[in-house]
This record gives structure tokens, C-alpha cells and sequence, in this order.
């Protein structure tokens, strides 16, 4: 036996079938693209010829070219890799460098550029992971930051502290200041809070988590290697605001890899 | 009479082309009432396609946690592929530690809590495609695909402890398609511990395979 839907659950149906077309239908009407449709612009090859490999790598062998005046496809890209159809439905990939030449239907260049100093200088967001010395113990960082103008960014930390007798995590807010955001190895200064929280190892006998909070000053530099890449050095000077009489002061060096976007 | 006529008719024609603008005009009115139509826009925009740098996925495998015997480790990673020769990666697992020989062998108690036997880790490494290339496999096949290194620190948690590790080793990429990808690894995961009272260089070797998916 089947069961036949009641009329109260049909009404639902069709409330909601007329609900979605109401907002739905303007919305495509309006123009609002798709956003699973993928972007495949066709480009003409001006250069004698351009070669296609069976993978993204200069390790992969090249398996066709496609030829001066041929209209090829972009389809999607890996690094510096372009994925390619060609008009005679040969898909593969070829170097960025490869296709500089290449123009627009109207005959126009376009920019292929790749990723250089500039974008470094201008980046918006970064995130980044470097390990160092925190007070003698080991410490892990992972951070993420955003560039509320090239001079200043915001960033948050988290910090885990490894260390012989006990470990930790610190979590702390930032704010960067660049003097000179356009140099390739770019200093910096720091200032921050936030909140650090200690365990001791179960191998100690007779000591207690302390929950502390923490600010700290720091100067560091970031250099520029290529693509998105930089590397991160850093010093900074932190004071354990404690509930003791004595506040403690610790110093962390680190160093570490970041990438941009 | 008339050469007076005709030098005032010269001298109207003469101005009337010099000044093209009277001229012109008739055609201008002609003109206003086209539709003006902007031709498509074929720029194309690099920046707009869609970019596959990401690979996300899960692992499986055997690790070995010196003096506490081998056990399934299970995990998932995620890596950023920077260029066509780096990439970033980061890595979560788990697996649990057997029992030491001492323990067995005494048949006392046991020197961990169940809990403390939860071993888990993260690391961040850097990775470099070192030989990538094509695989052939028989006279049929050819698989795409890269040998690469890694090396990075992390934590692990051991024995209820968190312990900073350093982790380096080797692994092999099969790319099926352009978006799945198969993983072989082996690792080394490397910290110092004094759990069983003196402070001693662990290592800890993984064997792993995993899939992965690039977006």
C-alpha cells in the first residue's frame, strides 16, 4: 500500500515550489551568473607554436602543439600551468611563460603576468607557520593576517609551547607596522596581547595549570622569495602580566614560511 | 547685372564650404536617432579562471611508537601547492601506543592510563617535488605522478605530554585525474621524551597510503 501525501503536506509542496520560483526566477532573469558555469575564455596563439604536456610539471612529456593562429581554450590553471583545449579537442597543459604572447578574439595581449614583488607589497591576506625559542622552550606558530593598508596589518596568533618540564598555548592580537613595505626583505615592528595558558608535564609532580595574560613588543622582517612565498624572522620581548608579585619576561625568537593572497 | 550676381552666388558658395559644419549637418540629424551599441566585451581576465591549488585528503597506515609497538594510524592533510616544485603542507593523525616489552614481559601495571595511549599529532611541513615524471607501468600504462620530500616540525601528544617533533620523509604522488590524486609516504616523526625516565631520542617511523583531492 502506498501512502498518498495529504493535502496539508501537497500545500506545503506547492507554497514552496511557488516560494522558490518567485525568488528564483527574477534572480536569473537579472542576469546573476551561475556560479558552478566555469570561466573559459578562448585565446589565439600568436607565437610560432605553444606546447601541451600531459600534466602540470616540466617533468611531464610534451604530447602536442598547437599551432600560430589556433583558437585555444583556457580551462583552469595549477601554479604556473594552464589547462588547454585546442580546436581539435586536445586538452593538456602549458607554461604560463608560453602563452605571454598570446591575444584576445579582438587581437589584443593579455596579461599572463606572473606574481612578482609588487603583489608582495600589496598583499591583503597572509598566513604563515614558524617555529623558534620561547624562553627556552620550543614554540609553534600559526598565524593569519590581514593588510589594512600596505604600512599596517592586523594579525592573530596561536602559539603552542613545548618545553621540558611543561607546555602551553598562547593566543594572541597583533598590529604590524611596515616603514618600508616596497623592499623585498621588509622590516617591521609588533605589539600585541593576549592570553597564555601553561600545563606542566604529568612527569611533575605538585604544580597547577596557570591561565596568565600576556603583552608583548617585537621587531622582525619578511623576505620576498617568489610566487607567494616569504620567509618570516622575529624577535619578540613578552611580559607575563602574573598573579605573583613579579611580573616574568621572556624572549622568543622565531623563524618560518608564509604564503600570500 | 549679372557677373554681380554671380560673384555674391561664388562668394555663398565659397563660404558655405568653408564652413563644413552647414554642410555637415543634415547628415548629423540623419545619425542621432541609431541605437548605439556597445560591442561584446572579449577580454579575458586570467585572475577569473578556476585555479587547482589545493589538495585536500585522508590517510591510513601503520606507525611505529618506539618501545610501545606498531599500530593503525589514521589522519587527513591538507597542502597548498605554491609552485610546480613546492608545496606547503599540513598534516593531523592518530594512533594508539601499544604496550611496552617491560610491561608485557613483567605482567605489572601498566605504565599509562587508556587515555594517555591516545597518541596524536599535527605538523607543518614544506614539501619539494623532486622528481616528478611520468610512471610507466608495463607497456600499457603511464601514470603522472611525483616523488617528493618533506620536512617540518609540529606537536605530538605522547603519553598525555605535548612534545615538540620534528617530522622528515619521502613520498610518492599518482595523479589519476586532474583532480584525485594517490599517496605513498614514509615518515620519520622525531622528539626527545623522558617517559620512561630518562630524556632519549624517539623515532617514530609511518607507513601511510592516501587519497587526495585537488580544488
Amino acid at each position: 500500500m502506498t501512502r498518498q501525501p495529504d493535502s496539508r503536506s501537497l500545500k506545503l509542496r506547492a507554497a514552496l515550489v511557488s516560494l522558490f520560483l518567485v525568488f528564483a526566477t527574477p534572480a536569473w532573469g537579472w542576469g546573476i551568473s551561475n556560479p558552478f558555469a566555469s570561466y573559459e575564455p578562448v585565446v589565439v596563439v600568436s607565437d610560432p607554436y605553444i606546447e601541451l604536456r600531459t600534466g602540470p610539471g616540466r617533468g611531464y612529456p610534451i604530447f602536442y602543439v598547437a599551432g600560430q593562429g589556433d583558437e585555444v581554450t583556457l580551462l583552469k590553471t595549477r601554479t604556473d600551468w594552464f589547462k588547454v583545449r585546442t580546436p581539435r579537442e586536445k586538452e593538456g597543459w602549458v607554461h604560463r611563460d608560453e602563452l605571454r604572447h598570446t591575444l584576445d578574439l579582438d587581437g589584443n595581449e593579455i596579461d599572463f603576468g606572473a606574481l612578482g614583488l609588487a603583489d608582495f607589497s600589496d598583499r591583503r591576506w597572509e598566513m604563515g607557520f614558524n617555529g623558534g625559542d620561547f624562553g627556552g622552550a620550543s614554540s609553534l606558530t600559526g598565524y593569519i593576517g590581514y593588510a589594512l593598508t600596505p604600512n599596517i596589518t592586523f594579525q592573530l596568533e596561536g602559539t603552542q609551547i613545548l618545553g621540558e618540564f611543561s607546555d602551553g598555548v598562547m593566543g594572541s592580537a597583533n598590529i604590524l607596522m611596515y616603514p618600508f613595505p616596497e623592499w623585498r626583505l621588509s622590516p617591521y615592528f609588533t605589539i600585541g596581547t593576549g592570553i597564555i595558558t601553561t600545563k606542566p608535564h604529568t612527569t611533575i609532580v605538585q604544580a597547577e595549570d596557570r591561565e596568565d595574560e600576556i603583552a608583548h613588543a617585537g621587531v622582525g622582517a619578511n623576505l620576498y622569495l617568489s610566487d607567494r612565498f616569504m620567509l618570516r624572522m622575529e624577535y619578540k620581548r613578552h611580559t607575563v602580566l602574573t598573579s605573583r608579585d613579579d611580573n616574568e619576561e621572556i624572549d622568543q625568537w622565531k623563524a618560518g614560511f608564509s604564503v600570500f593572497f | 547685372m549679372e557677373s554681380r550676381f554671380q560673384r555674391i552666388f561664388l562668394v555663398l558658395l565659397v563660404a558655405m564650404t568653408a564652413y563644413p559644419a552647414w554642410a555637415a549637418q543634415p547628415d548629423e540629424l540623419e545619425l542621432e536617432p541609431l541605437v548605439v551599441r556597445e560591442p561584446e566585451r572579449r577580454e579575458v581576465d586570467v585572475d577569473e579562471l578556476d585555479s587547482e591549488d589545493f589538495e585536500i585528503g585522508a590517510f591510513g597506515g601503520v606507525m611505529n611508537i618506539e618501545d610501545f609497538g606498531s599500530d593503525t594510524v589514521t589522519g587527513i592533510r591538507a597542502a597548498y601547492h605554491v609552485t610546480e616544485d613546492f608545496f606547503v603542507e599540513g598534516i593531523y593523525g592518530q594512533t594508539t601506543m601499544g604496550q611496552t616489552s617491560f610491561e608485557l614481559l613483567s605482567g605489572g601495571a601498566p605504565l599509562l592510563t587508556d587515555e594517555e595511549r591516545e597518541l596524536t599529532y599535527y605538523n607543518v611541513s614544506v614539501g619539494w617535488n623532486i622528481f616528478p615524471g611520468e610512471a610507466f607501468v608495463g607497456g600499457r600504462w603511464a601514470f603522472k605522478g611525483s616523488l617528493y620530500v618533506v620536512a617540518g616540525a609540529g606537536s605530538t601528544e605522547f603519553g598525555g605530554d605535548d612534545i615538540f617533533t620534528i617530522n622528515a620523509g619521502v613520498g610518492y604522488r599518482f595523479i589519476a585525474t586532474d583532480w584525485l590524486a594517490f599517496h605513498v609516504d614514509v615518515r620519520d616523526h622525531f622528539f626527545e621524551s623522558d617517559l620512561l625516565g630518562t630524556m632519549e631520542n624517539k623515532h617514530n617511523i609511518e607507513f601511510s597510503g592516501g587519497l587526495t583531492i585537488f580544488f
